[in-house]
């Protein structure tokens, strides 16, 4: 969680020096989401991402290293450079790629969770959104679609109150997106998604009823997008009063208490675990800013036809 | 004249028209207390309310949609869609419902909804943020496609666009929001769809493009002059209807074409205009026509690869030089 935090407020920063260009999405305050659900997965399952999809790519085992390469548009980056933040993948870990389109990566994450069930595997496909793409067409398609065949995934609703500008209240009638499912006969729960055992939780609930044949379950992590939607947003449309009330339910922070609390977490090893997470963060800084450029020459690679 | 900015203009047309006419009202994704994602709406939520600046959820084919349902009842929706991108999500309402009711109902049917999208590359924003798929909705009968390059004809086209009886897709290349212009203040100037204009006259060399194309173009014929070559340079403004007249008389003259597009090549905007000028007025031709284009290949994030992607002045230059060498 901590490496998500820090490897996101390092893109915040290269950012604003223009080291970065095109544009990013952040996902400070959302980590408690990705990591609990990415570390119920094993060996032969998948996972696909978002515009938001750095934390989930890092949960999943993405090298930050070339991750930030990606973003500095490099030839060592996941896609050469080609793809940018919302466009990485590592198929290898499992990781099916985030996705620039909103509720782009829905419907194919129902797809490759039919596959696995086709070929009898035991695996099975997360797939995160937000509460704006709960708002697609592909959405609700694919909960029908995934829920009537009995398709072995998880859709994870990172309900993190925006859409971009719009605030869940304006975008949907309905309080708790998890009631959905009601309408497809799936099971539907809503989850504090800054508690990290909560979702650990939950999660491993839904992944056992994937893996006994029983079909979707769509899991709502209630939680917050703490810095801006992208780089540059003034954030006019919510006030700094409650960004605090979030900053102090931040997920990090609560899970240190916790540890702390429980006597698992001792300052040493905190000291530890933050040298050791700045070591990531500044190597792969660093990776980014020596690795090459593209060549130009190789434009047109992988172009099929 | 005042100067102002490509989005100040689209501004300027669209809050003009929602004060004549009280059946326009604009709607898209995050165009209200945010003001759009390129600022193009910015400040109007205020003036005209949430009845008239309507924020849609995430729901593209949704909203797109509902869009043409009001039209057939004689509001005058003007759409927003954030990145062009985004427009296939809204592909069945524009292609299967818009294009097809004044042609399948008759005259009972109206339907003017207007478009707008945001098009283009050169913001690194890679390859699902970055398209531009005008010949898609040219390929479609029944779409009339737009697409200025200067703040004075995006005012004018948007007013002519929202006026008109039949749906628009109205295109606006993000790279010239913020480029300045000269802007007539009176709320009646419109711009005529249909209506190519001559940005640059001159006799050796006939350069056709639109949006930024047709920028670029001006800036490649300032730098053709240097070496002693006058280019005609034609910005399209409107791409169907398309005016082969114009384009027909400016070969006639210089016997020579350049047409630069920024989507890729193949069945592109430049390869109907390449074939139009063939059937049309082969006989006047002195060389093979060139076109500038980006290569057959999806819009890479990385600004080198991104530079080396799309066209610009220097490749229009290069062709030029080959050709009237
Ligand atoms: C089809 C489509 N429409 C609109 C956008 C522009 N856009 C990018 S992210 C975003 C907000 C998405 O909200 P949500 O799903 O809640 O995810 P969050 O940003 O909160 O993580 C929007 C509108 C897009 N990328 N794709
Ligand atoms: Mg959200």
């Amino acid at each position: 969680m901590l490496v998500i935090r820090r490897f996101e407020e390092r893109v915040e920063e290269l950012f604003s020096k223009g080291l970065i260009a095109g544009t990013a999405h952040p996902a400070i305050g959302q980590e408690a989401t990705a990591v609990g659900v990415c570390d119920s997965l094993r060996k032969g399952d998948y996972v696909t991402s978002t515009h938001r999809g750095h934390g989930h790519f890092i949960a999943c085992g993405g090298d930050p290293s070339r991750i930030m390469a990606e973003l500095f548009g490099k030839e060592t980056g996941y896609s050469r450079g080609r793809g940018g933040s919302q466009v990485m993948a590592d198929f290898k870990l499992g990781f099916l790629g985030a996705n620039g389109i909103t509720g782009g990566s829905i419907a194919l994450a129902t797809g490759a969770a039919l596959s696995l069930k086709q070929k009898g595997t035991q695996g099975l496909v997360v797939c995160f959104f937000g509460d704006g793409a709960a708002n697609q067409g592909s959405f609700h398609e694919s909960l029908n679609m995934a829920a009537i065949w009995k398709v072995p995934v998880l859709f994870v609703c990172e309900n993190n109150r925006y859409a971009m500008s719009m605030n869940v209240e304006d975008s949907m009638a309905i309080t708790d997106i998890a009631r959905r499912a009601d309408s497809y006969g799936i099971p539907g729960t809503a989850v504090d998604g800054n508690d990290l055992r909560a979702v650990l939780d939950v999660t491993r609930k839904a992944c056992r009823r994937a893996r006994d044949g029983e079909g979707p379950t769509l899991i709502e992590c209630k939680t917050y997008r703490r810095s801006g939607h992208s780089r540059g947003d003034p954030r006019k449309y919510r006030s700094r009063e409650e960004e605090q009330a979030w900053a102090r339910r931040d997920p990090i922070a609560a899970l240190a208490k916790t540890l702390r609390r429980e006597g698992i977490l001792s300052s040493e090893v905190d000291q530890e675990i933050k040298a050791n997470v700045r070591r990531i963060v500044s190597a792969a800084v660093k990776f980014a800013k020596q690795s090459p450029d593209p060549d130009p020459a190789t434009l047109l690679d992988g172009v099929t036809v | 004249m005042r100067t102002i900015s490509y989005s100040d203009a689209l501004r300027e047309a669209l809050t003009e028209e929602l004060r004549r006419d009280g059946n326009v009202f604009v709607m898209g994704e995050d165009i209200g207390p945010y003001g759009g994602a390129f600022g193009v709406t910015r400040g109007m939520l205020d003036t005209f309310g949430p009845q008239r600046v309507i924020d849609t959820p995430i729901s593209e084919a949704g909203f797109v949609g509902i869009a043409v349902g009001a039209s057939l009842m004689g509001s005058r929706p003007v759409v927003e869609i954030m990145f062009m991108d985004f427009i296939p999500l809204a592909m069945d309402p524009i292609v299967n419902q818009a294009a097809k009711l004044r042609y399948v109902y008759g005259p009972q049917a109206k339907c003017p909804i207007v478009i707008r999208a945001a098009a283009g590359g050169g913001r690194r924003y890679g390859p699902t943020h970055s398209q531009t798929f005008e010949s898609w909705f040219m390929h479609t009968p029944g779409l009339t496609v737009v697409a200025p390059a200067t703040p004075a004809d995006a005012k004018g086209l948007l007013k002519s666009a929202i006026r008109d009886d039949n749906p628009v897709i109205f295109i606006e290349q993000k790279s010239l929001y913020s480029t300045r212009g000269p802007v007539p203040k009176t709320s009646r100037t419109t711009i005529p769809i249909g209506k190519a204009r001559i940005a640059v006259e001159g006799e050796d060399i006939t350069i056709i493009g639109w949006g930024r194309g047709a920028i670029e173009a001006e800036a490649a014929a300032a730098q053709l002059e240097e070496d002693g070559i006058r280019a005609e340079v034609l910005d399209l403004r409107t791409l169907k209807p398309l005016d082969m007249q114009t384009i027909a008389e400016s070969v006639r003259k210089t016997g020579r074409v350049i047409i630069t597009d920024e989507s890729p090549r193949v069945c592109s905007v430049s390869s109907e205009i390449g074939c139009r000028i063939f059937e049309d007025v082969f006989d006047y031709l002195d060389a093979p026509i060139k076109r500038v284009t980006t290569p057959d290949v999806p819009i890479p994030a990385s600004p080198i690869l991104e530079d080396a992607a799309l066209p610009g002045r220097a490749d229009i230059v290069r062709a030029a030089r080959e050709l009237t060498g």
